[in-house]
């Protein structure tokens, strides 16, 4: 064998051999992995639509979106105010009630804890909106996080007003 | 065992053996050299096969009664419990089963950190035992979640949220694990499948741990090296045999006090309500065995960095052999570290304690300082121990303290040289 190192035919041979054996590794694996996901029967149960007609100022019914629960909630003017009398300073997620409500009247938000996924209660916690049981998240009326292990505040879906009467989620 | 020579006496086992050596492979582990002051400690490796066993015979059994779906499986779990024939005795089994399997394991573990059993030349017998560890803790947690009641649900949600908190993909790998938006049919047949293959992938690993201990062969109680075969150690059949059947038939006796006289002590009765996605428990708690994981978890009050905390303290014990650098290995010439064992020992059932009681004011606080040290534990305390502790002089075999009653003075000598 010659003392030096030269890149030949060879080499160039078993890279591209390499290079190719894993691109088809690749493209056999991926549908196993793929499986996996969410497949096109969960996908297509991606809207609901809700019938809030019922609801008075201060309830709130829970619905099943996407295997999830989702809070609806007609605040109280008290609880807007409290919503909105917040210093943006001292949220750990900062964002405002009216980017979360748009009618500040109906919140609408999966009920679902961003910590662990745990459903938390209402009108319970030192903020006078929600909390959760599982690891001690106190969220206010805005179901922004307050106090505890959650990283953010609890996700609003992308929804609208059908009529005044329906909220379609999704 | 390579210079292991052995000769079948039949004339069919010779011509058996000269094509597949099964013959020989069970005369070692009839002579197998085992040293001889193996105290009882030392049976739970026996234990600990019997009850790999015992959870695939009446998993297996299970299997066939189960339904694996989010409509049928809490109510064929009930068809097992009351209608099929001593299907209250195969779930009972299996469930309890499953914590007898822990005990076992724990005490099989804190043996090995007693005695220092995961020192050189055994780290790769320590690696394995800690991936079947690992991989008992992922089953036990996907067996929690077939039976599909409330604290199988909420608790399937809780860990497999634990990978939300990777940063970027956290949602993605969760909607990937779930296959959906949240814990669902999808999720409940994925596990029941990994749940049935686990245990296979745990007996392979089995093997190989078994495999590993045969070449050095057994740690000890005083942690020396032996020669093999001598007189400081005793073939494997019968006499370990008949003590690992022994400390078995005691154990058993533990085992079935849980299966015939408090079978559901160990578990929570909100699992005897279905799985409900609208209401989560007031109060979510794993099963035991996993409590002080669970309660390093919370103790950390940011999340990513509670998830990296949870799983760091069980990589920290994988890295163990590198991090207690001390040559002797049984904690009976370790006067320091004998007392950090026991103070390793209090943290934990402490951790434990608190794992299952809410993480609030004076709980929290004592989580916190618990899990603390359990990582001062591993990643301060034991590589100072090993440089700056006043070891006992070790004994140069298992007859010599007996016998000679003497202190060995090659031991002396070797001491003042250095």
């Amino acid at each position: 064998m010659s003392e030096e190192k030269k890149t030949n035919r060879r080499d160039f041979i078993f890279t591209a051999s390499y290079a190719l054996g894993a691109v088809g590794v690749g493209a056999t694996v991926w549908p196993l992995v793929d499986q996996m996901n969410p497949d096109a029967s969960v996908k297509a149960l991606a809207s609901t639509e809700v019938d809030v007609s019922g609801v008075e100022v201060g309830q709130s019914i829970t619905v099943l979106w996407r295997g999830k629960p989702v809070f609806i909630r007609r605040r109280t003017s008290e609880e807007i105010a409290k919503a909105k009398d917040v210093n943006l300073d001292d949220l750990p997620h900062p964002e405002t009630d009216e980017d979360r409500a748009k009618n500040p009247e109906w919140l609408v938000m999966l009920g679902v804890c961003t910590h662990l996924g745990c459903v938390p209660l209402g009108d319970k916690g030192e903020y006078g909106g929600w909390f959760c049981p599982c690891h001690g998240s106190h969220y206010d009326t805005s179901g922004r996080i307050r106090k505890g292990p959650a990283p953010t505040n609890m996700e609003v879906p992308k929804y609208e007003f059908v009529n005044s009467n329906t909220i379609k989620i999704g | 065992m390579s210079d292991h020579e052995y000769t079948p006496k039949s004339k069919l086992g010779k011509w058996f053996n000269d094509r597949l050596p099964l013959l020989t492979l069970s005369n070692h582990l009839q002579e197998y050299p085992t040293p001889k002051n193996l105290n009882y400690w030392w049976t739970f490796g026996g234990i600990l096969t019997f009850c790999l066993i015992t959870q695939i015979i009446t998993g297996l059994i299970l299997a066939m009664h189960y339904v694996a779906s989010a409509d049928l499986a809490f109510g064929s779990v009930e068809h097992i419990m009351r209608d099929v024939n001593y299907g209250w005795l195969m779930r009972y089994v299996h469930a309890n089963g499953a914590s007898m399997f822990f005990l076992a394991v724990y005490i099989h573990i804190f043996r090995s950190l007693y005695y220092g059993s995961y020192k050189s030349p055994r780290e790769v017998i320590w690696i394995i035992g800690m991936i079947i560890y690992f991989l008992m803790m992922a089953t036990a947690f996907m067996g929690y979640v077939l039976p599909w009641g409330q604290m199988s649900f909420w608790g399937a949600t809780v860990i497999t949220n634990l990978f939300s908190a990777i940063p970027f993909v956290g949602e993605s790998v969760t909607n990937w694990l779930w296959g959906g938006y949240a814990v669902d049919n999808p999720t409940l047949t994925r596990f029941y499948s990994l749940h049935y293959l686990f245990p296979f992938l745990i007996f392979g690993l089995v093997i190989l741990h078994i495999w590993a201990l045969h070449v050095p062969g057994n740690n000890n109680p005083i942690g020396i090296d032996l020669k093999k075969p001598s007189k400081d150690t005793v073939p494997f059949h019968p006499y370990i045999v008949i003590k690992d059947i022994f400390a078995l038939l005691i154990f058993l006796i533990v085992f079935a006090f849980f299966v015939f006289y408090s079978p559901n002590i160990l578990g929570h009765a909100d699992n005897y309500i279905e799985a409900n996605p609208l209401v989560t428990p007031a109060h979510i708690v794993p099963e035991w065995y996993l409590l002080p994981f669970y309660a390093i978890l919370r103790s950390i009050p940011d999340k990513l960095f509670g998830v990296i905390a949870m799983f760091a303290a069980i990589f920290v014990l994988v890295i163990l052999p590198w991090l207690d650098t001390s040559k002797v290995r049984s904690a009976i010439f370790r006067p320091l570290y004998k007392q950090f064992y026991w103070f390793l020992v209090a943290d934990v059932l402490i951790l434990g304690y608190v794992g299952a009681m809410p993480a609030e004011g004076l709980y929290l606080l004592v989580a916190r300082i618990a899990t603390a040290y359990y990582f001062l534990h591993f990643l301060v305390i034991l590589p100072v121990l090993g440089a700056k502790e006043k070891t006992l002089d070790v004994p140069l075999s298992l007859t010599e303290p007996v016998l000679g009653g003497s202190t060995n003075e090659a031991i002396i000598k070797k001491k003042k040289e250095i």
